[in-house]
């Protein structure tokens, strides 16, 4: 009996199944990974933008024009003739073009939006070094610490989309792709116990759940700097009943689908709502009030909000009951339901 | 195991299934009654669509019956599953086991599923596996995997083993392999009831036969029995030019002659003696100007039952009689 335990070699059998399919492993842990690595540096925290800006040869004071320019920071000044400076604007090489004399002219693109920041800026040096005095004193406070940037927002968004999307298709597809084989009919021919198979299918999700978790807040705390503030354990038990609850729903849809393409339509109408209204890429409280009854009784909304409050904001896991439970109920009510009409032939 | 307490290994009466369908109900079993002694190992036989896998899966205990009784190792479904799931071994007529976990995984994750088992070292050597032990079963021939599957059927130790098709789709030489493991389990006391659609198949593995046809069994017995039914032990085949035909009677009138038929090309003579009854078919053909394009002769087989029993070929593949 202890030779051959039927849930460890379920739970065996799924881990090797999974571990030599290199495609899987491709989605469920390179894919988050790339993700995260796009968004993180397109959304990256850039230093401030350099103005071009050319000073039109021939009118006026030009070289003085131009010196009072350079001593600003963050702009590049050159001085063209007036064809040249003409072609430069046009071509986009410089944003804008400054003709001296009196009245000084500024020549640019007001639908561009580079050139309308470059005219504010000139004008703004030129004022003052002309002798302009700022009646309220002001000073800037730059705010790129860790913790409020995009990045930061962004991280615990790819980790519950990867909970929720690895939860469904790990348990679902495997499920359905099963059933097509015949290869469910085969175990139900054998005195297997239903339950070992169905444990052996979550047992496995929480396996593989490990890997996710570490590779993406890795990837943020390692290349981004993503500072975590709550407690590992508590951030365990939050991805640990995502991809239980998760699992759920996938064992739901796959419960009577008998092709993979069925089950993958149903996935994708199940998943599509999160992917735009839970918040992983923006705040879902960006949406209108009446859409956010629906929005915040989303399973991933609530994971989303409760893995930000413990990673961002160091939030005790009491804190998150409320979140949690919405959560519990979708992965309790999908289990039971997906138990009764589940399909074993 | 309790004692064997049970006279037939399976005993079924009056088996009835019907599928809802669009066009109305399909009766795909029509009272069917059987019987299978414990260690003999019984066909059923009939062409596609007969209701054969119908019947075993109703059998397996994984499709219910419409009506009827069944009684399995002296066990019903639905009373003792989970023992009689411990004593039975199936093959499916189509499983696809995972293509990325070896033949030794594959066969050690369906002997944990079992209280009592064959080691599956062991199983693997009796289907002549061994060799493939470590290869994924993605990397199997046809042959192959179909080994694999009663392999799986095997390594429970059942005492009654049910194989769908064991060897449709399989090479001359996979499917003599496989007959091979299967005579093997029928010389250590296992009773197996197999379908098949191959007469020689029939002939060479199963003690007994039903013939299946309509979701009926319409002929029983061992196949020499059944072959025997048809009066002669030879059969001569002929086609003459211009597909010209000699009337059946005139046929029947001949000595030796004790059956004929019209096939879709030429005719076919069941014969006791075919030294007699040739000369006298050629004597036939030359008085009446026909010209003879081909002749043989061959052993009457189950091939040749079935047909007289449903006018019908068997299998899809060959031309049915007009």
């Amino acid at each position: 009996m202890t030779k051959y335990h039927p849930l460890r070699e379920l739970l065996l059998a799924r881990l090797r199944e999974f571990m030599r399919e290199p495609e899987a492993v491709f989605w469920v842990y390179g894919f988050p990974l790339l993700l995260a690595l796009g968004l993180g540096i397109a959304f990256r925290n850039q230093p401030a933008e350099k103005v071009y800006v050319d000073v039109q040869q021939g009118a006026g004071d030009a070289y003085g024009v131009a010196r009072d320019l350079r001593n600003s920071a963050n702009m590049v000044v050159e001085i063209h003739s007036a064809g040249e400076c003409h072609d430069r604007l046009r071509l986009g090489k410089s944003s804008l073009v400054v003709i001296p004399g009196d009245p000084m002219t500024f020549v640019f693109d007001p639908t561009r939006p580079e050139s309308v920041l470059a005219r504010q800026r000139v004008d703004d040096v030129l004022q003052r070094s002309a002798g302009r005095r700022d009646p309220v004193a002001t000073r800037d406070d730059h705010l790129t610490e860790p913790g409020a940037r995009y990045i930061d927002f962004l991280v615990p968004g790819l980790l519950g989309m990867n909970l929720m999307g690895s939860g469904m298709w790990g348990v679902g597809f495997v499920i359905v792709d099963m059933r097509v084989r015949k290869l469910l009919k085969r175990f139900v021919a054998t005195p297997m116990k239903r339950a070992d198979f169905l444990w052996s299918m979550i047992g496995a999700r929480l396996v593989f759940m490990i890997p996710e978790l570490v590779i993406v807040l890795g990837t943020g705390v390692l290349i981004f700097g993503v500072l975590i503030k709550g407690n590992m354990f508590a951030i365990l038990v939050l991805a640990f009943l995502g991809a239980i609850s998760f699992s759920g729903l996938g064992l739901l849809v796959a419960s009577r689908a008998q092709r993979i393409e069925t089950v993958s339509g149903l996935m994708n109408l199940i998943m599509l709502p999160m992917w735009l209204l839970s918040g992983i890429f923006f705040s879902s409280d960006r949406f209108p009030d009446v859409l956010q009854p629906f929005v915040q009784s989303l399973p991933l909304t609530q994971l989303n909000n409760a893995l930000r409050a413990v990673i961002l904001e160091g939030a005790p896991l009491v804190s998150q009951v409320w979140r949690l439970s919405v959560l519990l109920v979708w992965g309790g009510i999908s289990f039971v339901c997906a138990l009764r009409w589940f399909r074993w032939n | 195991m309790p004692p064997v307490s049970f006279q037939s290994a399976i005993r079924c009466r009056d088996l009835r299934k019907e599928y809802r369908s669009r066009g109305g109900n399909v009766q795909a079993v029509r009272g069917l009654d059987l019987d299978v002694r414990p260690g003999e190992c019984f066909g059923l036989l009939g062409p596609n669509g007969a209701g054969k896998t119908t019947t075993i899966e109703i059998l397996e205990g994984l499709l219910d019956a419409t009506s009827g009784e069944v009684e399995i190792l002296g066990m019903r479904w639905g009373e003792h599953d989970d023992e009689l799931r411990q004593h039975i071994g199936i093959s499916l007529q189509e499983t696809r086991f995972p293509e990325k976990l070896s033949v030794r995984e594959t066969l050690v994750l369906f002997r944990s599923f079992y209280s009592d088992g064959n080691d599956p070292a062991a199983v693997m050597a009796e289907v002549g596996l061994t060799e493939k032990s470590k290869s994924w079963v993605g990397k199997l021939s046809g042959g192959q995997r179909q080994r694999l599957a009663v392999a799986c059927a095997l390594v429970g130790n059942p005492e009654l083993l049910f194989l769908d098709e064991p060897t449709t789709g399989l090479d001359p030489q996979s499917r003599r392999q496989l007959w091979d493991t299967i005579r093997s389990l029928g010389e250590r006391g296992k009773t197996t009831l197999l379908t098949t659609h191959y007469m020689d198949e029939a002939e060479r593995l199963c003690a007994r036969v039903a013939v299946v046809d309509q979701g009926k069994i319409i002929a029983l017995g061992s196949p020499a029995e059944l072959i025997a039914g048809l009066g002669g032990e030879h059969v001569i085949e002929f086609a003459l030019g211009n597909g010209s035909r000699v009337a059946v009677e005139e046929l029947l009138a001949l000595p030796a002659v004790k059956k004929a038929r019209t096939e879709a090309v030429g005719m076919a003579l069941t014969v006791t003696e075919p030294h007699v009854a040739i000369p006298a078919l050629l004597q036939i053909l030359e008085r009446q100007g026909l010209e003879l394009m081909r002749l043989t002769t061959r052993h009457v087989s189950l091939e040749d039952v079935f047909v007289h029993l449903t006018g019908k070929r068997l299998r899809d593949d060959e031309i049915s009689p007009s």
